[in-house]
């Protein structure tokens, strides 16, 4: 049978071009790559080259020709040991695909039906409340530990890693100095410089080293001195950690964790004072955490190591200092994607994470004395956010004040504002207020960092709003 | 000599001949390259028929250098590209039909249609993409390295990449770690004069397989036209990596005869050049020379290697249109390892 060679498409745009000119002649030989025609389009010129070997039986667009649409048998290759007779047998008409040769999409479309156009569109957005299995965290609290943020983390990457050998920590800083603010604080002496990895300063370089290490089948703790920096490696942690799964078709993922401080520490201006929440939380195949007190630090960081997905991790400066009760249970491990009520309250509810959780608890008291009870939500999980914790809340308060350190445009405030609106509209006595960071860069000067961030009267006017008050 | 400008160094056999290669392992190459050759032209032809969408990167010319290194790694070594990948894929031994079928997007791809060209794997052939973002398989190849020496496992990871990566930053930072830290890493730069449009002339200052010279790393040009002459240093520079001497780069010169990708013009080189090429060096024809001058296989024996090869790819093209469009459930799945 010979074979059609069809009008090609240079881009998925192209729908027509011209037919410049014939390189070849009926009767040619041609074989593989020969050039056999020149076509144009509006863009460029580009030329046709033979996929199969043979001759050429028959001209069937004669060069000049304008408007040839794509696909369009344009010629008649004959195969080895077939004549002119063939030609008439296989005829030339549109629809009948040669042996080697595919078949024209319309007629594959009809031989492998589109699912997609089949079937109802798909959602969007899930349709319900979403939350994680409710914790069992009480029990462990039964036996704790007062300790710093700084040390809980310690601990759960130290527990992680004398529990699974192929949990290693990298970074800046973070083996001989003993951790830029000493996080990482003993790591080297107990597991050697075979796990606790200095890196030079070369943060798009280490990330993508260690996430190439976590296609592996190693489970990278990459600190980042500060998230700034973290800019700099943020196609690896999108394009490589969070992507790769889906691209492979499942085969491949990045059991990864990327952890150091986010947000603003104290007076060191625009390029180191950040909030990357809601950067990181846009993005699919990536979950975010941060965590607020040190049990929260501990749980969700081992939780983080163990878990096979790539794992955004956003501590706080400011709150590593700070001691709270932890338990002593090396078990302990907080579910990723599940909130904590840390207060219960009627009146109205405020939602906060990391640092911000410690303003939100100060503004209940504050409340308390005027008569509003607050409840408290600690996010600690931003995606998957536990979208069913917040309507239940609401749906008993019917008020909710978000509150963020980062800048308020589509920050987590706005997605709080698009959950009421999804799957809580009708339980809402009051418009959803925001209180986040100004919207401007990070100041140097005290006073006016001070009036950049949102503080605990401004969470305490916002609730009271909010309960016409 | 298989490399030249060699630096002397423990590990050189600069006197040595080329080792002898066998027939049957010729007329391996011969069928691998030309399977590449077959595969690529079918793809054209697929993406000309509105069947392959999107960008479309084609190998065809470049066949000596995947088959010639892949000819020097072995089992359990780890190999990471770029988007003009799919010659590494069939060379790693990934199956032409599920390449065929994940650039038609189809659920018989090796990514289940969700990836495309330029994003495949294949964790059984350790190939680890496939990547669509310039220079990024660089960190994430040696990241590669780097867990091949941590497992202690003596994998090297072979981490290609083309002379228009070589300007991205994040190489350095790759390079660097990798003498740093004599992760068994071998640097395989693809040149082929082009980065997209623009020649190597007017992207790059120096000479590329310098470019490891500050980190104390080995490079070494090498004719990537020729498979023999790729396997040759490859070989010697692989054992050389696995016995634990850290990073080589090898620069092989080279030429892609389509365009960048399907929709260029090429308007940036002349038509006689590609000819030049195409006529005088093309490892097919090169090595199509050498086995039939040599003794090693007759035209018969070639046309049957012919015959097979067409094989693989006509069924590889069929499958490719045969294989549903992925199920839409499979929307939502593979964002996240189930917990």
């Amino acid at each position: 049978m010979p074979i059609e060679v069809l009008m090609p498409a240079l881009s998925p745009t192209m729908t027509e071009g011209k037919l410049a000119k014939w390189l070849k002649k009926e009767g040619d030989a041609v074989k593989s790559g020969d050039v056999l025609a020149e076509i144009e389009t509006d863009k460029a010129t580009m030329e046709v080259e033979a996929v199969d070997e043979g001759r050429v039986g028959r001209i069937l667009v004669p060069e000049g020709t304008d408007n040839v649409a794509v696909n369009t048998p344009i010629a008649m290759l004959l195969e080895e040991g077939e004549d002119e007779s063939a030609l008439s047998k296989g005829g030339n008409a549109p629809a009948t695909p040669g042996p080697t040769n595919a078949v024209p999409a319309s007629e594959e479309t009809k031989a492998a039906p589109s699912a997609v156009q089949a079937a109802a569109p798909a959602p969007t957005v899930p349709a319900a409340p979403v939350s994680a299995p409710d914790s069992d965290e009480d029990k462990f609290f039964a036996k704790t530990v007062k300790k710093t943020v700084r040390e809980a983390l310690r601990d759960a990457m130290a527990e992680e890693m004398r529990r699974d050998e192929k949990v290693f920590v990298m970074g800046e800083e973070v083996a001989q100095y003993q951790g830029a603010y000493k996080v990482t604080q003993g790591l080297l002496q107990e597991f050697g410089e075979r796990r606790v990895i200095d890196t030079p300063i070369t943060e798009i370089g280490f990330a993508g080293l260690g996430v190439g290490a976590s296609f592996k089948g190693l489970k990278p703790i990459v600190e980042f001195m500060t998230f700034n920096f973290a800019m700099q490696a943020i196609d690896h942690i999108i394009n490589s950690a969070a992507k790769t799964l889906y691209m492979s078709g499942g085969q491949m993922g990045s059991p990864i964790v990327f952890r150091g401080p986010n947000g603003a520490a104290a007076r060191v201006a625009a390029q180191h004072s950040q909030c990357y929440a809601s950067w990181y939380a846009h993005c699919p195949g990536l979950k975010v955490v941060s965590p607020w007190s040190a049990a929260d630090a501990k749980g969700l960081l081992k939780a983080a190591i163990r878990d096979p997905n790539p794992v955004v991790f956003l501590e706080n400066e400011i709150l590593y200092g700070q001691s709270f009760e932890v338990p002593e249970d090396e078990e302990f491990v907080l579910p990723i994607g599940k909130a904590k009520i840390e207060r219960a309250g009627k009146d109205v509810t405020i939602t906060a994470f990391s640092i911000m959780v410690g303003h939100a608890m100060a503004a209940a008291e504050e409340l308390a004395k005027e008569g509003i009870d607050a409840e408290v939500i600690n996010l600690r999980t931003i995606r998957p956010l536990d979208t069913a914790t917040i309507v239940n809340s609401v749906k008993k308060t019917n008020r909710l004040v978000s509150v963020e350190e980062g800048w308020p445009f589509a920050g987590i405030g706005s997605e709080m504002c698009a959950l009421m609106m999804e799957q809580a509209f009708d339980y809402l006595d009051a418009p959803v207020a925001r209180v986040a960071g100004l919207d401007v860069p990070m100041p140097y000067a005290a006073n006016l960092e001070k009036l950049a961030l949102p503080q605990v009267a401004d969470i305490v006017k916002a609730a009271k709003q909010a309960c016409y008050r | 000599m298989a490399a030249s400008r060699r630096r002397p160094t423990k590990a050189q056999t600069d006197t040595a001949p080329a080792q002898a290669v066998s027939s049957e392992e010729l007329l391996h190459y011969y069928r691998e390259m030309l399977l590449i050759r077959r595969f690529e032209e079918k793809a054209g032809q697929l993406y000309g028929m509105g069947l392959i969408g999107g960008f479309c990167h084609l190998y065809i010319g470049q066949e000596a250098v995947v088959v010639g290194v892949q000819a020097a790694l072995k089992q359990g070594d780890t190999v990471i590209t770029s988007y003009r990948d799919h010659g590494h894929m069939l060379a790693c031994g990934m199956e032409a039909k599920g390449v065929m079928a994940e650039l038609t997007g189809r659920i018989g791809g090796y990514s289940k249609g969700k990836g495309g060209s330029m994003h495949m794997f294949s964790r059984e052939k350790n190939f680890y993409g496939g990547h669509g973002i310039v220079g990024g398989q660089v960190p994430l190849g040696t990241g590669l390295a780097f867990a091949h020496k941590y497992l202690n496992d003596g994998g090297v990871s072979a981490v290609y990449c083309g002379d228009g990566a070589i300007n991205q930053g994040q190489v350095y930072e790759s390079f660097n770690m990798a003498a740093l830290w004599k992760l068994p890493v071998l640097f395989v730069i693809e040149n082929n004069k082009y980065a997209m449009g623009t020649s190597q002339e007017r992207a790059s200052a120096g000479e590329l397989h310098q470019r490891g010279a500050a980190y104390g790393i080995p490079g070494y040009q090498v004719n990537g036209m020729d498979v023999l002459e790729v396997k040759a240093a490859a070989d010697q520079w692989v054992n050389y990596i696995r016995e634990g001497n850290g990073p080589v780069i090898l620069e092989m010169k080279t030429y892609r005869y389509r365009g960048h990708s399907m929709s260029d013009p090429a308007k940036y080189r002349t038509k006689e050049e590609v000819e030049k090429m195409r006529s005088e060096s093309d490892p097919i024809d090169q090595l199509k020379a050498k086995l039939l001058g040599g003794g090693h296989a007759d035209e018969d024996k070639l046309k049957e290697i012919d015959r097979e090869v067409k094989a693989i790819v006509t069924e590889s093209a069929e499958f490719a249109q045969q294989s549903p469009e992925p199920d839409p459930s499979e929307l939502w799945t593979d964002i996240l390892v189930e917990t």
